[in-house]
């Protein structure tokens, strides 16, 4: 059975619809550091040439872009080129921070000190395994004391990331900062929890329609979503958060329908008007 | 916003097994804090460790999942009737109605450290995680939500919530919205967290673990006692339960904030701990003074506890009665939200108003709100306060049905 939204429940409590539109989105990948980059990607351009390594977040002093763990740095980069394609000051924002598994490299970090030799422990690595860590230093960097959260749900993860975006909305918040992304593995955990490469994206949603803004209705149903394909898949699929990428392409490629992963026997049907 | 109905709710934590032992243990100020005595038990502290959990493996069927963690989660969810009350809400609004919103700080991370310690070395001389060890869910941070989801056979939004400290105080937020929003109409909320390596020396390498049992707002307190907990509450839409809710709990109000500060100390002056109790307040339509009783994040830190000190005196009037439970339990972590929410509510139905345990000398900096006695007395609102990493801040106010 669907929990189809907009329709007035048998107790009579409303079922609102979940609905926003989309003012910025960021993006980054190997190879396609950009929203505009992954347009021309998933358009079947060739991949730019000599795109950065990692990101180079601007919203952390200089010192802090090279120390920062690398899941933070493609957070807060992609949040950022979202916020600036919205027009909105990153202060304004909730955020929604999305992420399978956080900062494997320091998971792994973590565990293999711990084997050997407890008490040698980083306090900062610490600190930065938390998986709010870049909703941290997002909040911190941008002077922002609006809420933040930092969620997981496996392979659902996206999807239920957004689904909280989209309810912030319905609860009052004019727009919401939503930032997805995934680290690569490392060591012997990279058998196990599997993720390569580097990979986020980021949506400012806001409730109001606006002009020359996509909007996106969302509904989940009982249903299983399809393996994600297209040239982003084939780019970052390895990633851990490669889920999201049916979203990213569809909006690239104008379709007006995404499926989403949301959990067992569960999808998030995701329809785009498009402006 | 409009009051969600708390249909049932349990923690089980150092103090024992189920609202009564939570209950019995706050009124007696029998605390749940033993010298460590966890894996190596090297470091010199006091931790609140949930007993029998290593002779309580998961159920055959739940093998994928099986972690201390996960066993925590069990042995919570089976205390105080909450499988049934879950059934009933599962028959009532359909399984695909109900979310599961569940946080955690470090999930089941104990396993993954415990495959590090295990290592077995391949043809290749590769270092691999030993055959049994090779389980994906337990190594991430939904392992808690991807077991209570299968354990419970909920259908609705599952997520976890991973903020630190104030994980399983976020997610009544984030269920709130979920059924305000018309995608779910209950939602089982809560918080497992349990003892392992990367948070007792994690907190070590930081300095903040005491080698005495914790004294929130002492004068001379000097850190925090790790503990692990789980805990569960159930929430409905309060229409959906007409006429059965006359005195019944409800959740009233949420507010969430950063600190915009730094990863692991407070803001100096509390700002986003004031924003989040009074977005709380603002939420449940109550002035400050109404509130009975507020249950402290009060790590027994010197910088957390002065600070949030400072936050209250400057919102609520001297005659609040707020305290830190943690003398009790020790800092649960991402537990902490679920535990002291329902020390809260336990507040509210007994009249049962805990101070704080340990402390003796109160420190001077400290307003008139902090209370280190116990006191009976019948309240209309409880709130807790629950504040993570990364400024991480959030406050929930409780009260009841008229």
């Amino acid at each position: 059975m669907a929990a189809t939204a907009g329709q007035p429940q048998a107790d009579g409590a409303h079922r609102a619809e979940l609905s926003a539109s989309i003012e910025g989105i960021g993006f980054w990948a190997h190879g396609l550091p950009t929203w505009d980059a992954a347009r021309a990607c998933v358009a079947g351009a060739a991949l730019p040439e000599g795109t950065p390594a990692r990101p180079s977040p601007q919203l952390l002093a200089p010192n802090e872009r090279r120390r920062a763990p690398e899941s933070v740095a493609v957070a807060l980069e992609v949040a950022l080129a979202a916020c600036s394609a919205a027009g909105r000051d990153p202060a304004t924002l909730p955020s929604v921070f999305a992420s399978v598994h956080g900062d494997l490299a320091i998971t792994d970090y973590m565990c293999a000190t711990l084997a050997v030799d407890p008490q040698a422990i980083s306090p900062t690595r610490f600190h930065n395994s938390v998986h709010n860590a870049a909703a941290g230093y997002w909040t911190i960097g941008a002077g922002c004391v609006q809420p933040a959260t930092a969620v997981s749900s496996f392979d659902a993860t996206f999807a239920q990331g957004l689904l909280e975006a989209l309810v912030q909305l319905q609860a009052g918040a004019p727009a919401v900062l939503l930032v997805a992304y995934d680290a690569p593995s490392a060591g012997p955990l990279s058998e196990v929890s599997r993720s390569a490469g580097l990979l986020g994206a980021a949506l400012v949603l806001s409730q109001a329609p606006a002009a020359g803004r996509a909007r996106i209705r969302c509904t989940l149903r009982d249903t299983q979503a399809p393996v994600p394909g297209g040239p982003l898949a084939a780019l970052a699929g390895e990633n851990a958060m490669a889920p999201m990428l049916p979203l990213f392409t569809a909006l690239a490629s104008g379709d007006d329908l995404a499926c989403l992963h949301a959990g067992p026997g569960r999808a998030l049907r995701v329809e785009i008007s498009h402006a | 916003m409009p009051p969600l109905a708390i249909s049932a709710y349990t923690a089980t934590t150092a103090l024992g097994r189920g609202r009564e032992a939570q209950a019995d243990a706050l009124r007696a100020r029998r605390g749940g804090l033993r010298r460590n005595d966890f894996a190596d038990a090297a470091l010199d502290t006091w931790i609140g460790r949930v007993d029998g959990l290593e002779q309580a493996p998961l159920p055959e069927h739940f093998a994928r999942w099986e972690c201390r963690n996960n066993r925590l989660a069990w042995l919570a969810l089976q205390q105080d009737g909450l499988l049934d009350a879950i059934a009933g809400v599962r028959e009532r609004f359909g399984a695909e109605r109900v979310a599961l919103v569940l946080g955690t700080s470090t999930a089941s991370i104990g396993e993954t450290e415990a495959a590090y310690a295990g290592l077995e070395r391949d043809a290749d001389g590769r270092s691999r995680f030993a055959p049994g060890m090779r389980r994906p869910i337990v190594h991430t941070p939904h392992s808690l939500g991807d077991f209570v989801q299968h354990a419970t056979g909920l259908r609705g939004p599952c997520v976890t919530v991973a903020t630190a400290c104030s994980s399983s105080a976020k997610v009544f937020a984030q269920a709130a919205r979920l059924i305000a929003a018309g995608v779910a109409d209950a939602a089982l909320v809560g918080g497992v967290d349990t003892l392992c390596g990367s948070v007792l020396y994690g907190f070590n390498s930081l300095g903040l673990v005491s080698t005495q049992a914790c004294r929130p707002f002492d004068v001379a307190r000097d850190g925090l006692s790790l503990g692990e907990a789980g805990g569960f509450a159930l929430l409905e839409r309060s229409t959906a339960r007409k006429g059965r809710d006359h005195g019944a709990l409800q959740l009233r109000g949420y507010g969430e904030s950063s600190d915009a500060h730094h990863m692991s100390t407070p803001h100096p002056e509390g700002l986003g701990a004031r924003l989040a109790m009074a977005d709380a307040l603002a939420r449940a339509g109550i002035d400050a003074a109404q509130v009975g009783y507020l249950n402290l994040h009060g790590t027994a830190t010197p910088a957390n506890d002065a600070v949030e000190a400072r936050a209250v005196s400057a919102l609520f009037p001297d005659t609040l009665h707020a305290s830190s439970t943690k003398g009790w339990t020790g800092h649960t972590l991402g537990a902490a939200g679920i535990v002291e929410s329902i020390f809260a509510l336990i507040a509210l139905q007994d009249g049962l108003l805990p101070g704080m345990l340990n402390s003796s000398a109160a420190d001077p900096a400290c307003g008139p709100q902090i209370r280190f006695d116990n006191v009976d007395r019948v309240i209309t609102h409880a709130m807790n306060n629950s504040f993570g990493f990364g400024g991480n801040n959030c406050s929930l106010v409780f009260g009841r049905s008229a």
